[in-house]
């Protein structure tokens, strides 16, 4: 029992501590990469290649003036940036970040908690997440701010539709389990997911941009006609807070996608290079190589998310709607029926 | 611990939670408040749901009730914008009926309920019931009628939001 409280204590503070590592070397790689594609060289100041930024960053932030407006509800202004951040790392618990390493006999996975309902706690989570930019939004009590939260929620609900049946033809695919660690493994042997659901990876890539309220679909905080959206009226870490949680949702999104379309921790000839590097079952070097994998697969989903943000503009919001209910929902119904009719013929599904 | 073990005392502090924020709701002045609470008394049933080992039922319960319909709800009070300003004023009277009504609901119920036996419930030891597996093999087997009834009513009602949002066609 006492071992098993310390392999979740470490496991747990490892995967937040990465989670906000990433998190913030995601703004200085997110410049870095915006300075590449505008050819110019991003942030450059602080450190070896600007490598200090983001301390800096938060440095600035933790320092300036923190404003609260007189009317509006304190205790709910103070809590929406928290919530927002509690709901981003929620879904990190889901992750499993390589094989199971075996110490003593013991097998310790390498995933906080192996949930049965794994996709749909996950669904549940995400749809949570809207509730700390609607409170932010209504207790700052400003037009603009309000706009912004009812704009990123009706988005949140509108693209979790589509997400969902999308999640279900990839549920259909993995042979029926709802558990993220099954889906993963059974990616082992064969091909990766994205190979049986093109065109469901295509529409949870899609989904994920808008659950995560980014470029093109940031029309929650679209300068040109809200202000700041949603934290028009927050300042200092208040505000770094809402923005830091943003890229947690990226990094965890990418791992998400990596783990249910790419394969997560298994890569293509795993086994013969794990046999000829002569490594057992269980060893850690085997983890750390999945971890890897898994973790380069995330980062280059990272990369992919911002490459979009600095290529493609905004869209209005009535061609957002429109994409969302017009295009990817009946998209993903008939990526359902086609899987369907697929996975018949593969032999997963049995009349 | 005081001869419970910890399902019973999760149980009771779940419960004790349930009933403070279902109370929070009926008395909270700010209607967002209100349905802030509500969500809070969702998430404590979520967790009795986790005490009966039905997982699904509680993610689901949390995905659809806390995430969908209670994220609606806090957009139309949102966008009404309710505050002591604007709020209807009630009439002393129409607090003495409400009132009397409610004290009647009231007296219904317990009666209703005085005269109820005490069903004896089986206790499932480690019961699977709840898992993704059992629950669809029961709704698809054993009430596939019921269920197919059931999502003929919720698509009739989607029709019919959907009529009803339309706009007029000329």
């Amino acid at each position: 029992m006492v071992e098993f409280i310390i392999y979740k204590s470490i496991i747990c503070v490892v995967i937040f501590a990465v989670s906000l590592g990433i998190a913030a070397y995601s703004t200085w790689w997110e410049r870095k990469f915006a300075g590449l594609l505008q050819d110019r060289w991003g942030p450059s100041r602080a450190g070896w290649w600007g490598l200090l930024q983001p301390l800096a960053d938060g440095g600035k932030m933790l320092f300036k003036e923190e404003i609260i407006p007189n009317v509006s509800n304190k205790f709910l202004f103070v809590l929406a940036p928290g919530l927002f951040i509690v709901t981003a790392i929620m879904a990190g618990v889901l992750i499993p970040w390589g094989p199971a390493v075996s110490i003593n006999g013991t097998s310790y996975p390498l995933q906080i908690s192996d949930i049965n309902v794994g996709v749909i706690f996950l669904l549940g989570v995400t749809s949570i997440g809207v509730y700390g930019i609607m409170i932010g939004g209504w207790s700052s009590n400003n037009k603009y701010s309000l706009l912004g939260a009812i704009r990123a929620s009706a988005q949140m609900i509108s693209y979790e539709l589509a997400m969902g049946i999308a999640l279900i033809a990839l549920i259909i695919t993995s042979g029926g389990t709802l558990s993220f660690s099954e889906i993963v493994a059974k990616q082992d042997a064969g091909f990766a997911n994205v190979v049986w659901q093109p065109l469901g990876f295509i529409i949870f890539f899609v989904c994920a941009m808008a659950e995560t309220n980014r470029a093109p679909f940031d029309l929650a905080e679209c300068e040109t006609e809200l202000v700041g959206g949603y934290h028009t009226e927050y300042s200092a870490f208040k505000l770094g807070l809402f923005l830091f949680a943003e890229y947690i949702n990226m990094f965890v999104s990418s791992a998400v996608m990596a783990g249910f379309y790419f394969g997560g921790y298994n890569f293509p000839f795993a086994h013969e290079i794990y046999n000829a590097m002569g490594l057992q079952e269980g060893s850690w070097v085997i983890s750390l190589i999945g971890f890897g994998a898994y973790f380069v697969k995330t980062l280059i989903f990272i990369s992919v998310f911002m490459w979009i943000r600095w290529t493609i503009p905004r869209f209005r919001y009535d061609q957002l709607m429109n994409l969302g209910w017009k295009s990817l929902l009946p998209l993903s119904l008939l990526n359902l029926a086609i899987t369907v009719v697929v996975e018949y013929f593969r032999g997963n599904i049995q009349f | 611990m005081l001869g419970y073990t910890i399902t019973q005392w999760t149980f009771g502090i779940l419960s004790f939670l349930a009933i403070m924020f279902a109370l929070m709701v009926v008395f909270s002045r700010n209607p967002i408040n209100s349905v802030l609470y509500l969500v809070l008394t969702f998430f404590c049933i979520a967790g009795h749901y986790l005490l009966l080992n039905a997982q699904f039922l509680a993610v689901v319960h949390i995905a659809v009730y806390a995430g969908a319909i209670m994220v609606l709800f806090l957009f139309v009070i949102m966008l009404m914008n309710l505050n002591q300003d604007s709020e209807p004023q009630k009439t002393a009277i129409s607090k003495v009926i409400a009132g009397v009504i409610g004290g009647l609901l009231l007296v219904v119920l317990v009666g209703a309920l005085r005269g109820t036996e005490q069903i004896n419930l089986t206790q499932y030891g480690h019961s699977d019931i709840g898992l993704v597996k059992n629950l669809g093999r029961v709704l698809f087997h054993e009430y596939l009628f019921p269920f197919e009834i059931v999502s003929i009513l919720l698509l009739s009602a989607l029709v019919g939001a959907i009529m009803i949002g339309k706009k007029e066609i000329k």
